[in-house]
Parts: C-alpha cells; sequence; structure tokens
C-alpha cells in the first residue's frame, strides 16, 4: 500500500461543479475515456463499447469516473435520453472538465428539471477515484469516500 | 450570475425579448461559456448541427421546444445527418415508430430555418467557410475537417449547443475558436511509412485511428509522408481520428492552411510528443479496426459513405465495378447526401453502381438509423468510423479493408484483401 496517497479514504477530494448537486453511489471507475454514442445504452444504461474496460457494467445510478469523453458529437444527446429515461448515472467525475457530460446535465435540468453533478477533479484527485469503492457528491463539489 | 461579458442583444435574448426558444438557447450557451471558462462570446458567421440526430424522445423534444418558442437561426445554418431517410426509409428495416419521430425532428430544425441539407459532409456540396471565420459546427468529423483542411474556427460542439449557436449567433469566446488554443502538442513523424503504403487511400483511415487514439484531444502535427493526400483522404482521416479519439484540429505540414511549416504548426514551441508510426504499427492498427470478421469469412453487406460519399468517391467505385456484378448473398450500401446522389447521378456514374448491385441511402447512415435487416450480420466497410462503431451500435461483425479490397470482398462473396501495401518494404 505504499503507492496509497493520503487522501482517498480519509480526506475529501474538491473539485470544480460544472454541474452542481448531490448524489451518492458506488463508484464505476476507469482511466479510458468513453463516448456515449456506441457507447451507452441509454435503454439499459449498459456500458456497450465492446473495447472498454468498462464494457457490460451499469451505469445507471453508479458514479461514474471517467477521465473525459471522446469522440462523437452525439455523447450529449445519447446522455440526454439516458436522464429521461432514468437510465443515467447518478453523477460525473472527469479530470479536467468535460463540456459535453457538463452540456447534457445543464440542459436536461432545463427540460426535466433533473441534472446530475458533473464534477471537474484534478489529474491526481482523479486518479485517487481508483481505489474509492462508494463515494458521495457534495453541491460543493467535494468528493467524499464512503 | 456569470462572469461572462454579455453584450445587450445577449441580455434581450436572456430576458425573452427574441422569444423563449431564442432564451432557452442563450441560457444554455451563458451557462456553457461559463463552463469552458470563456470571458465572452462572439460572432459566428455559419453553423453546421449535429443536434438533427434523433436519439429518442429527449432529442425530439428539445428540438420542439426550441422551435415551438419561436427559435430560429440567424446564421446561415446547414443541417448534418437526420434519423431516417426523409424518402427512402421503406426500402430498409426502419419501424415506423422511430421514422415517425425521427421525421418530425427533421421538421423542427427545418422549421427553425436550417437548410435541409441532411449530410455529414456539408463541405462537399454546401459553400466553405473561409481560412480565419468563426463558426460553430457539430458533427465530430465535419469539426475536425473545417478547422484542420478549411482553417475555419469551431469549438468542437456537442450536439444541442451547436443550434443554441445558430440561434443567437454567438458562441463562447474559448477552445479552438482562439489562436493561442489551435498550436500543435504532438509531432507524427510519417517518414517510417513505405512509399506503397503512403500511396495506399486506406491508409488515411487507418492513419487517423492509430493517431486518434494516442493523442486522444491533443492537436496532431502530420510531417513526412512520401505521398500528398487529396480531400477524400483528409476526410477519412480527421474522421478517424475523431472516432478513436476527440481530435478537432490537426495541422500537415506543407498542406493544411494553418501548417505552412514545423514553425507555424507548433506556433514556434517544441513539440511535446513525438510518434512515429511504422508499417507494423499500422497493419496491427487495420487489423484492429476490424471486429469478429476476418480474412475468407462470409460477408452479408458492403458498406461504403461515412462520412458521407464524395462526388470522386463515387467516381473510383463507379470504375471499380464498371461491368461487374455483385455475389447474390453480399448487398452493397452507399450512404450519402442528397446532394451528391444527384450530381453522381448527372455524371452518369450511379448507372454502373446499380447495375453492380448497388444501393444508396441518403439523408443519414447506417449508424444514426436502425435499418438494417437482422439478417444481416457481416458487415466490411473502408470506413474507419463505420468500423469503429459497428460492434457496439449494430451489435455485428466488421472487417475493414481498402474500396478496392471492399469491392472484390461483394463480388467474390467473403472477404478479401490485399496485403501488398501492408506488406511491402521501404
Amino acid at each position: 500500500m505504499s503507492d496509497r496517497p493520503a487522501t482517498p479514504g480519509s480526506g475529501p477530494l474538491t473539485g470544480r461543479a460544472l454541474v452542481a448537486g448531490a448524489a451518492e453511489g458506488a463508484v464505476l471507475y476507469s482511466s479510458e475515456p468513453l463516448s456515449f454514442w456506441g457507447g451507452y445504452d441509454a435503454e439499459t444504461g449498459e456500458i456497450i463499447d465492446r473495447r472498454h474496460p468498462l464494457a457490460g457494467r451499469v451505469g445507471a445510478g453508479r458514479i461514474l469516473a471517467i477521465p473525459a469523453t471522446r469522440g462523437s458529437s452525439t455523447t450529449t444527446a445519447v446522455l440526454l435520453e439516458a436522464i429521461r429515461r432514468g437510465t443515467a448515472p447518478a453523477a460525473f467525475l472527469t479530470r479536467g472538465p468535460d463540456t459535453f457530460l457538463a452540456l447534457a446535465a445543464i440542459v436536461a435540468g432545463q427540460l426535466y428539471d433533473r441534472a446530475p453533478p458533473v464534477i471537474a477533479l484534478s489529474p491526481e484527485d482523479f486518479d485517487a477515484l481508483r481505489r474509492i469503492p462508494r463515494a458521495r457528491v457534495e453541491a460543493t463539489g467535494t468528493v467524499l469516500a464512503r | 450570475m456569470t462572469s461572462v461579458r454579455l453584450d445587450e442583444r445577449d441580455h434581450s435574448f436572456l430576458r425573452g425579448e427574441e422569444g423563449e426558444g431564442a432564451r432557452l438557447a442563450m441560457s444554455i450557451l451563458v451557462r456553457m461559456a461559463d463552463v469552458v471558462g470563456a470571458r465572452e462570446l462572439l460572432d459566428i458567421t455559419a453553423a453546421h448541427i449535429d443536434s438533427s440526430l434523433y436519439q429518442g424522445p429527449a432529442t425530439l423534444e428539445f428540438a420542439e421546444r426550441l422551435a415551438e418558442g419561436g427559435a430560429r437561426v440567424r446564421v446561415p445554418t446547414t443541417l448534418n445527418v437526420s434519423g431516417v431517410d426523409e424518402y427512402g426509409w421503406r426500402e430498409w428495416d426502419v419501424a415506423e415508430s422511430w421514422a415517425e419521430p425521427a421525421r418530425r425532428q427533421m421538421e423542427a430544425y427545418e422549421a427553425m430555418g436550417c437548410e435541409p441539407t441532411w449530410t455529414c459532409a456539408p463541405y462537399q456540396t454546401q459553400p466553405r467557410p473561409g481560412f480565419g471565420e468563426q463558426v460553430a459546427w457539430g458533427e465530430s468529423s465535419a469539426i475536425v475537417f473545417a478547422n484542420s483542411v478549411l482553417g475555419a474556427r469551431t469549438e468542437r460542439y456537442p450536439d444541442l449547443l451547436d443550434i443554441c449557436c445558430a440561434v443567437t449567433r454567438r458562441a463562447p469566446a474559448a477552445g479552438l475558436h482562439l489562436t493561442g488554443n489551435r498550436a500543435g502538442d504532438v509531432l507524427i513523424d510519417l517518414s517510417g511509412v513505405p512509399r506503397r503504403l503512403a500511396e495506399e487511400p486506406a491508409l488515411y483511415p487507418v492513419l487517423g485511428h492509430w493517431i486518434g487514439l494516442r493523442v486522444e484531444g491533443r492537436i496532431p502535427v502530420l510531417d513526412g509522408l512520401r505521398a500528398r493526400p487529396g480531400e477524400d483522404d483528409l476526410k477519412a482521416l480527421g474522421a478517424a481520428m475523431a472516432s478513436s479519439g476527440a481530435v478537432g484540429l490537426f495541422h500537415w505540414v506543407g498542406l493544411t492552411p494553418e501548417a505552412p511549416d514545423m514553425d507555424a504548426a507548433f506556433q514556434g514551441r517544441e513539440p511535446a510528443t513525438r510518434l512515429r508510426p511504422g508499417p507494423a504499427e499500422l497493419r496491427a492498427a487495420r487489423d484492429e479496426l476490424g471486429s469478429g470478421l476476418y480474412d475468407a469469412d462470409g460477408l452479408d453487406l458492403v458498406v461504403l459513405g461515412s462520412p458521407h460519399f464524395s462526388l470522386s468517391e463515387f467516381a473510383a467505385l463507379a470504375r471499380l465495378v464498371e461491368g461487374r456484378r455483385r455475389h447474390a448473398g453480399v448487398r452493397l450500401l452507399i450512404t450519402t447526401g442528397r446532394a451528391v446522389r444527384e450530381l453522381a447521378a448527372k455524371a452518369g456514374y450511379l448507372d454502373a453502381i446499380e447495375a453492380f448491385g448497388g444501393e444508396l441511402t441518403v439523408d443519414t447512415c447506417i449508424l444514426t438509423t436502425p435499418m438494417l435487416p437482422e439478417s444481416i450480420r457481416r458487415l466490411m466497410t473502408n470506413s474507419a468510423k463505420y468500423a469503429w462503431y459497428t460492434p457496439s451500435l449494430l451489435e455485428r461483425a466488421v472487417a475493414f479493408g481498402s474500396l478496392a479490397d471492399c469491392v472484390e470482398s461483394a463480388v467474390a462473396g467473403r472477404v478479401t484483401r490485399d496485403d501488398g501495401a501492408w506488406t511491402a518494404g521501404p
């Protein structure tokens, strides 16, 4: 455990809330970016990009920690549909700001009054999530290991 | 509320003086300007809208909220592919329950004053933004083309935001709109690509795929290839990078408009990283584009045209299929835009393609309309974008090959690929 940073499990991580809100759930972590178009099934909440390490896992209700989205500009549309259906992750934690996730959450807030928090973390704090199985996201952008 | 500097017109949008649709568009735009850390908005002169893609009730609801709120685009605006071939969808396995809302979404964007171009490659037939022009484009493959090949300036606009820019004729002054953010990061040294491979058109989608995986969102600068790519090559290259990575801009030294030389491409800085792909890496990347379908395997469909097939690609295809006929068990589908279809028909290219047994779909593509019958399980394509997304979006097996490989395979009824260019020495 010598490589274990001081923060996880002990102190909170503080990120920038691109879209503020509270959520708690199991953390689904990957160091690999994900496109929601071709990567996330809005009907089931399953991650369907077979090249992605999280393929087959269900993101619905989880705290999804990915460094960023990749590729397609349709990621936002897929995520908006997932939020409408209730199959979206409960919150997003990214390595630096991800505008695609933020946009989908902002539009969902306008259309459905329901916006999952989107928190941009520093690279070090994002990497620390690897060791956090469950987390609570607070409206301030603070992330606590549970 | 916001730290973004707004002008009087922006405020009038926010107050709803230009209508409820325009108010919604501006309020989303200002929130996003905050997210990206823009200090102000800038004027745009044109837009290309990817939001037209039907992805379920939410995207339709968003479009109709804007349209019914009286939103109108305030700059010339083209439309990307839609969720359905408006007049030809019955020829394929498209469910009425999909086609109806997808058509309604098309109508909502037309009602906002967008031009019904319905193509992911508007630069093939529509007026092109000029060098340095500030625009708001959606569609990842079109964005990278506009920035890199045309030298226009657009951020990577996601669905839902591109239309907000078009309606307000404004965009956050951030990202790729600003000169300082357009400098190259990663040097891609292509001097190790053998001459014969450099002259193979399938190099470009494969190279783009390889680069996208490695640079992710950074800006690659390509140099040193012993061949000069054409526009179709650059289209394929950029689309591939924007699928496997999040590339919105690349430079090609001595070719693309912002890269007359290495110094200009990197804006006087040193490359942060250098990569030098050789034939072995590129061959592996080509094979990686396929999924679950291998040489000599049987085949159900050859599909071409992602991004949409161009007139010159139709010319090349017509030459390859002239006087030949596809295998009875293999369909050949070309996805293109309405305007290019008309041009290809006038040029006489479609005669040979139809005689071969080829079919065309316009307005959309196999990734954006659930149109393939269940019986089609095995696909082959020369598009890295089709190859990249087919396993996940369509849950089907796919093989990647050159245009010539695709035609030979359609005739043979099984995957056949000429490995010559990929195994040749320097």
